[in-house]
Protein backbone atom coordinates (compact mmCIF):
# COMPACT_ATOMS: atom_id res chain seq x y z
CA UNK A 1 0.00 0.00 0.00
CA UNK A 2 1.71 3.32 -1.16
CA UNK A 3 2.41 5.90 1.48
CA UNK A 4 0.00 8.73 0.73
CA UNK A 5 -2.96 5.85 1.08
CA UNK A 6 -1.82 4.67 4.62
CA UNK A 7 -1.50 8.52 5.57
CA UNK A 8 -5.25 9.13 4.11
CA UNK A 9 -6.51 6.20 5.98
CA UNK A 10 -5.16 6.78 9.60
CA UNK A 11 -5.80 10.66 9.13
CA UNK A 12 -9.48 9.42 8.29
CA UNK A 13 -9.45 6.89 11.44
CA UNK A 14 -7.91 9.60 13.78
CA UNK A 15 -10.44 12.42 13.01
CA UNK A 16 -13.69 9.69 13.08
CA UNK A 17 -11.92 8.29 16.84
CA UNK A 18 -11.69 11.88 18.15
CA UNK A 19 -15.41 13.12 16.92
CA UNK A 20 -16.61 9.84 18.47
CA UNK A 21 -14.47 10.77 21.60
CA UNK A 22 -16.04 14.44 22.06
CA UNK A 23 -19.59 13.35 21.53
CA UNK A 24 -19.08 10.64 24.51
CA UNK A 25 -17.23 14.18 26.59
CA UNK A 26 -20.09 15.67 25.57
CA UNK A 27 -22.51 13.05 27.22
CA UNK A 28 -20.38 13.35 30.41
CA UNK A 29 -20.27 17.00 30.39
CA UNK A 30 -23.67 18.01 29.54
CA UNK A 31 -25.80 17.74 32.48
CA UNK A 32 -29.39 17.76 31.14
CA UNK A 33 -31.22 15.49 28.54
CA UNK A 34 -32.58 17.96 26.06
CA UNK A 35 -28.55 18.83 25.36
CA UNK A 36 -27.28 15.75 25.82
CA UNK A 37 -29.38 14.01 22.92
CA UNK A 38 -27.24 16.43 20.60
CA UNK A 39 -24.04 14.46 21.66
CA UNK A 40 -24.76 11.25 20.06
CA UNK A 41 -25.93 13.02 16.77
CA UNK A 42 -22.74 14.51 16.21
CA UNK A 43 -20.73 11.06 16.75
CA UNK A 44 -23.14 9.28 13.93
CA UNK A 45 -22.65 11.98 11.49
CA UNK A 46 -18.74 12.76 11.21
CA UNK A 47 -17.78 10.26 13.96
CA UNK A 48 -19.19 7.09 11.99
CA UNK A 49 -18.79 8.57 8.83
CA UNK A 50 -15.05 9.26 8.80
CA UNK A 51 -14.23 5.17 10.05
CA UNK A 52 -16.46 4.08 7.06
CA UNK A 53 -14.76 6.21 4.66
CA UNK A 54 -10.68 4.79 6.03
CA UNK A 55 -12.81 1.26 5.82
CA UNK A 56 -13.84 2.04 2.50
CA UNK A 57 -10.52 2.93 0.82
CA UNK A 58 -8.49 0.07 2.74
CA UNK A 59 -10.67 -2.37 1.44
CA UNK A 60 -10.58 -1.01 -2.03
CA UNK A 61 -6.76 -0.59 -2.05
CA UNK A 62 -5.52 -3.09 -0.22
CA UNK A 63 -7.60 -5.71 -0.87
CA UNK A 64 -8.74 -4.53 -4.08
CA UNK A 65 -12.11 -5.18 -3.91
CA UNK A 66 -14.65 -2.51 -3.76
CA UNK A 67 -17.31 -3.14 -0.89
CA UNK A 68 -20.79 -0.96 -0.92
CA UNK A 69 -21.92 -2.02 2.71
CA UNK A 70 -20.42 1.04 4.27
CA UNK A 71 -22.63 3.45 2.32
CA UNK A 72 -25.43 1.28 3.66
CA UNK A 73 -24.72 1.78 7.12
CA UNK A 74 -24.61 5.28 6.75
CA UNK A 75 -27.74 5.23 4.89
CA UNK A 76 -29.31 2.99 7.93
CA UNK A 77 -27.80 5.52 10.16
CA UNK A 78 -29.42 8.63 8.89
CA UNK A 79 -32.81 6.83 8.80
CA UNK A 80 -32.82 5.58 12.42
CA UNK A 81 -31.23 8.29 13.97
CA UNK A 82 -33.58 11.36 13.75
CA UNK A 83 -36.29 8.97 14.57
CA UNK A 84 -34.49 7.62 17.96
CA UNK A 85 -33.79 11.10 18.46
CA UNK A 86 -37.16 12.18 18.43
CA UNK A 87 -38.71 9.25 20.18
CA UNK A 88 -36.10 9.94 23.27
CA UNK A 89 -37.49 13.47 23.14
CA UNK A 90 -40.71 12.59 23.36
CA UNK A 91 -40.60 10.59 26.22
CA UNK A 92 -38.66 13.40 28.08
CA UNK A 93 -41.30 16.14 27.19
CA UNK A 94 -44.31 13.81 28.29
CA UNK A 95 -42.52 12.91 31.64
CA UNK A 96 -40.79 15.97 32.78
CA UNK A 97 -42.11 19.21 30.81
CA UNK A 98 -44.96 21.53 31.27
CA UNK A 99 -46.55 22.40 27.95
CA UNK A 100 -47.37 25.66 29.18
CA UNK A 101 -44.84 27.32 31.18
CA UNK A 102 -41.39 25.38 29.28
CA UNK A 103 -42.41 25.47 26.41
CA UNK A 104 -42.37 28.33 23.74
CA UNK A 105 -46.47 28.79 21.88
CA UNK A 106 -46.81 26.48 18.33
CA UNK A 107 -47.92 30.32 17.08
CA UNK A 108 -50.65 27.80 15.11
CA UNK A 109 -54.49 26.70 15.97
CA UNK A 110 -53.19 23.51 17.49
CA UNK A 111 -50.76 23.24 19.74
CA UNK A 112 -47.55 21.02 19.88
CA UNK A 113 -48.88 17.00 18.67
CA UNK A 114 -47.10 15.13 22.15
CA UNK A 115 -49.35 17.39 24.95
CA UNK A 116 -52.23 18.44 22.40
CA UNK A 117 -53.10 15.25 20.08
CA UNK A 118 -56.18 16.98 18.23
CA UNK A 119 -55.27 17.21 14.31
CA UNK A 120 -57.03 19.64 11.51
CA UNK A 121 -59.55 17.28 11.37
CA UNK A 122 -60.62 17.80 14.53
CA UNK A 123 -60.09 14.06 15.74
CA UNK A 124 -59.50 13.77 19.23
CA UNK A 125 -58.31 10.02 20.50
CA UNK A 126 -59.79 11.63 24.34
CA UNK A 127 -63.12 12.26 23.23
CA UNK A 128 -63.97 8.81 22.69
CA UNK A 129 -63.33 8.04 26.31
CA UNK A 130 -66.45 11.00 27.54
CA UNK A 131 -69.68 10.39 27.86
CA UNK A 132 -72.34 11.75 24.99
CA UNK A 133 -72.86 15.63 25.47
CA UNK A 134 -76.90 16.54 25.27
CA UNK B 1 -53.76 -0.95 -13.98
CA UNK B 2 -52.86 -4.26 -13.07
CA UNK B 3 -48.92 -2.56 -12.87
CA UNK B 4 -49.96 0.01 -10.10
CA UNK B 5 -51.54 -2.64 -8.36
CA UNK B 6 -48.99 -4.71 -7.83
CA UNK B 7 -45.96 -2.10 -7.54
CA UNK B 8 -47.64 0.40 -5.46
CA UNK B 9 -44.83 2.50 -4.85
CA UNK B 10 -42.20 1.87 -7.79
CA UNK B 11 -39.42 4.24 -6.43
CA UNK B 12 -39.29 2.38 -3.03
CA UNK B 13 -39.45 -1.02 -5.28
CA UNK B 14 -36.37 -0.51 -7.03
CA UNK B 15 -34.99 0.81 -3.77
CA UNK B 16 -35.47 -2.01 -2.45
CA UNK B 17 -34.18 -4.02 -4.54
CA UNK B 18 -31.36 -2.18 -4.73
CA UNK B 19 -30.35 -2.12 -1.44
CA UNK B 20 -30.85 -6.02 -1.18
CA UNK B 21 -28.22 -6.47 -4.16
CA UNK B 22 -25.83 -3.80 -2.03
CA UNK B 23 -26.25 -5.78 1.17
CA UNK B 24 -25.63 -8.94 -0.61
CA UNK B 25 -22.98 -7.42 -2.48
CA UNK B 26 -22.82 -9.62 -5.53
CA UNK B 27 -25.22 -9.73 -8.72
CA UNK B 28 -25.96 -12.90 -9.56
CA UNK B 29 -29.72 -14.12 -10.72
CA UNK B 30 -30.70 -15.95 -7.32
CA UNK B 31 -29.78 -12.17 -6.24
CA UNK B 32 -31.71 -10.15 -8.20
CA UNK B 33 -34.87 -12.59 -7.82
CA UNK B 34 -35.51 -12.71 -4.10
CA UNK B 35 -34.30 -8.99 -4.24
CA UNK B 36 -37.26 -8.62 -6.59
CA UNK B 37 -39.68 -10.66 -4.49
CA UNK B 38 -38.63 -8.26 -1.60
CA UNK B 39 -39.07 -5.38 -3.91
CA UNK B 40 -42.73 -6.84 -4.83
CA UNK B 41 -44.17 -8.13 -1.35
CA UNK B 42 -42.58 -5.10 1.40
CA UNK B 43 -44.64 -2.33 -0.42
CA UNK B 44 -47.73 -4.08 -0.62
CA UNK B 45 -47.23 -5.20 3.23
CA UNK B 46 -46.63 -2.04 3.88
CA UNK B 47 -49.26 0.02 1.77
CA UNK B 48 -52.03 0.80 3.92
CA UNK B 49 -48.93 2.48 6.00
CA UNK B 50 -48.41 4.77 3.32
CA UNK B 51 -51.71 5.57 1.00
CA UNK B 52 -50.50 8.70 -1.46
CA UNK B 53 -47.40 8.24 -3.58
CA UNK B 54 -45.60 11.24 -2.83
CA UNK B 55 -44.22 12.99 -6.16
CA UNK B 56 -40.20 13.44 -6.09
CA UNK B 57 -38.57 16.21 -8.06
CA UNK B 58 -35.87 16.08 -9.98
CA UNK B 59 -32.58 13.91 -9.63
CA UNK B 60 -30.46 17.18 -9.91
CA UNK B 61 -32.28 19.18 -7.12
CA UNK B 62 -32.37 15.91 -4.70
CA UNK B 63 -28.29 15.71 -5.49
CA UNK B 64 -27.57 19.65 -4.57
CA UNK B 65 -29.74 19.11 -1.52
CA UNK B 66 -27.99 16.11 -0.06
CA UNK B 67 -23.93 17.70 -0.78
CA UNK B 68 -25.60 20.63 0.82
CA UNK B 69 -26.61 18.58 3.96
CA UNK B 70 -23.12 16.73 3.85
CA UNK B 71 -21.38 20.31 4.02
CA UNK B 72 -23.46 21.43 6.79
CA UNK B 73 -23.01 18.96 8.68
CA UNK B 74 -19.08 18.93 8.50
CA UNK B 75 -18.72 22.65 9.24
CA UNK B 76 -21.42 22.15 12.09
CA UNK B 77 -19.78 19.09 13.92
CA UNK B 78 -16.52 21.15 14.23
CA UNK B 79 -18.65 24.16 15.48
CA UNK B 80 -20.51 21.94 18.14
CA UNK B 81 -16.76 20.30 19.26
CA UNK B 82 -15.50 23.50 19.83
CA UNK B 83 -18.42 24.33 21.93
CA UNK B 84 -18.71 20.95 24.07
CA UNK B 85 -14.67 21.37 24.47
CA UNK B 86 -14.19 24.93 25.18
CA UNK B 87 -17.32 25.98 26.47
CA UNK B 88 -18.65 25.98 30.36
CA UNK B 89 -21.85 23.99 29.84
CA UNK B 90 -23.94 26.66 31.71
CA UNK B 91 -22.46 28.96 29.75
CA UNK B 92 -24.26 27.17 26.41
CA UNK B 93 -27.58 28.91 25.62
CA UNK B 94 -29.67 26.48 25.07
CA UNK B 95 -33.18 26.82 23.88
CA UNK B 96 -36.69 25.72 21.99
CA UNK B 97 -37.02 27.83 18.71
CA UNK B 98 -40.62 27.81 16.67
CA UNK B 99 -39.84 27.02 12.91
CA UNK B 100 -42.96 27.99 10.92
CA UNK B 101 -43.55 25.77 7.86
CA UNK B 102 -44.14 26.27 4.62
CA UNK B 103 -44.12 22.75 4.04
CA UNK B 104 -47.78 20.71 3.62
CA UNK B 105 -46.37 17.09 2.38
CA UNK B 106 -45.65 14.85 5.22
CA UNK B 107 -42.86 13.30 3.13
CA UNK B 108 -41.35 16.72 3.28
CA UNK B 109 -41.75 17.72 6.72
CA UNK B 110 -40.57 14.42 8.19
CA UNK B 111 -37.11 14.74 5.54
CA UNK B 112 -37.15 18.48 6.83
CA UNK B 113 -37.43 17.37 10.46
CA UNK B 114 -34.34 14.55 10.03
CA UNK B 115 -31.79 16.73 8.27
CA UNK B 116 -32.70 19.03 11.44
CA UNK B 117 -31.68 16.59 13.86
CA UNK B 118 -28.46 15.18 11.83
CA UNK B 119 -27.05 18.71 11.45
CA UNK B 120 -25.15 18.98 14.70
CA UNK B 121 -26.50 21.71 17.19
CA UNK B 122 -30.05 21.39 16.05
CA UNK B 123 -32.57 18.22 17.36
CA UNK B 124 -36.26 18.60 16.36
CA UNK B 125 -38.27 17.71 19.27
CA UNK B 126 -41.92 18.10 18.20
CA UNK B 127 -44.57 19.08 15.39
CA UNK B 128 -47.69 21.09 16.27
CA UNK B 129 -50.49 19.11 15.76
CA UNK B 130 -52.03 20.76 12.76
CA UNK B 131 -48.10 20.06 11.11
CA UNK B 132 -47.47 23.86 10.54
CA UNK B 133 -44.57 24.27 12.85
CA UNK B 134 -41.71 22.49 13.94
CA UNK B 135 -40.09 22.85 17.78
CA UNK B 136 -36.68 22.59 17.32
CA UNK B 137 -33.85 22.36 19.99
CA UNK B 138 -31.01 24.34 20.28
CA UNK B 139 -27.74 23.42 21.92
CA UNK B 140 -26.05 27.08 21.87
CA UNK B 141 -28.44 29.74 20.03
CA UNK B 142 -27.63 33.47 20.85
CA UNK B 143 -29.62 34.53 17.97
CA UNK B 144 -33.10 32.50 16.90
CA UNK B 145 -34.25 34.20 14.67
CA UNK B 146 -31.46 33.49 12.47
CA UNK B 147 -31.57 29.56 13.15
CA UNK B 148 -34.64 30.15 12.01
CA UNK B 149 -33.97 31.71 8.71
CA UNK B 150 -31.05 29.72 8.11
CA UNK B 151 -33.55 26.15 8.39
CA UNK B 152 -35.80 28.19 6.40
CA UNK B 153 -33.84 29.21 3.40
CA UNK B 154 -31.50 26.41 3.35
CA UNK B 155 -33.43 23.53 3.39
CA UNK B 156 -37.11 24.41 3.01
CA UNK B 157 -37.15 25.82 -0.05
CA UNK B 158 -35.21 23.27 -1.31
CA UNK B 159 -37.57 20.72 -0.20
CA UNK B 160 -40.47 22.35 -1.31
CA UNK B 161 -39.10 22.07 -5.30
CA UNK B 162 -38.19 18.85 -4.64
CA UNK B 163 -41.70 17.52 -2.98
CA UNK B 164 -44.23 19.83 -4.29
Amino acid sequence: MPFIAELVISVLIVIGGLFLLIGSFGMLKLRELLPRLHAPTKATTVGVGGILIASMLFFWIERGHFTIHELLITLFLFLTAPITANLIAKAYLLRHVDPHADLPKSGQDEGWATFDPVGPDGYDPSEEYKPDQK
Amino acid sequence: MMLKRCLPHPLLSLALLVVWVLLVNEISAGVVVFGAILAIVVPLITSSFWPAAPKVGNAYAICEYGLIVLWDILVANVVVAGLILFRKAESLETKCVVVPLDLTSPEAITTLAGTITMTPGTVTIDLSADAKSLLVHCLHAPDPQGVIDDIKTRYEGRLKEIFE
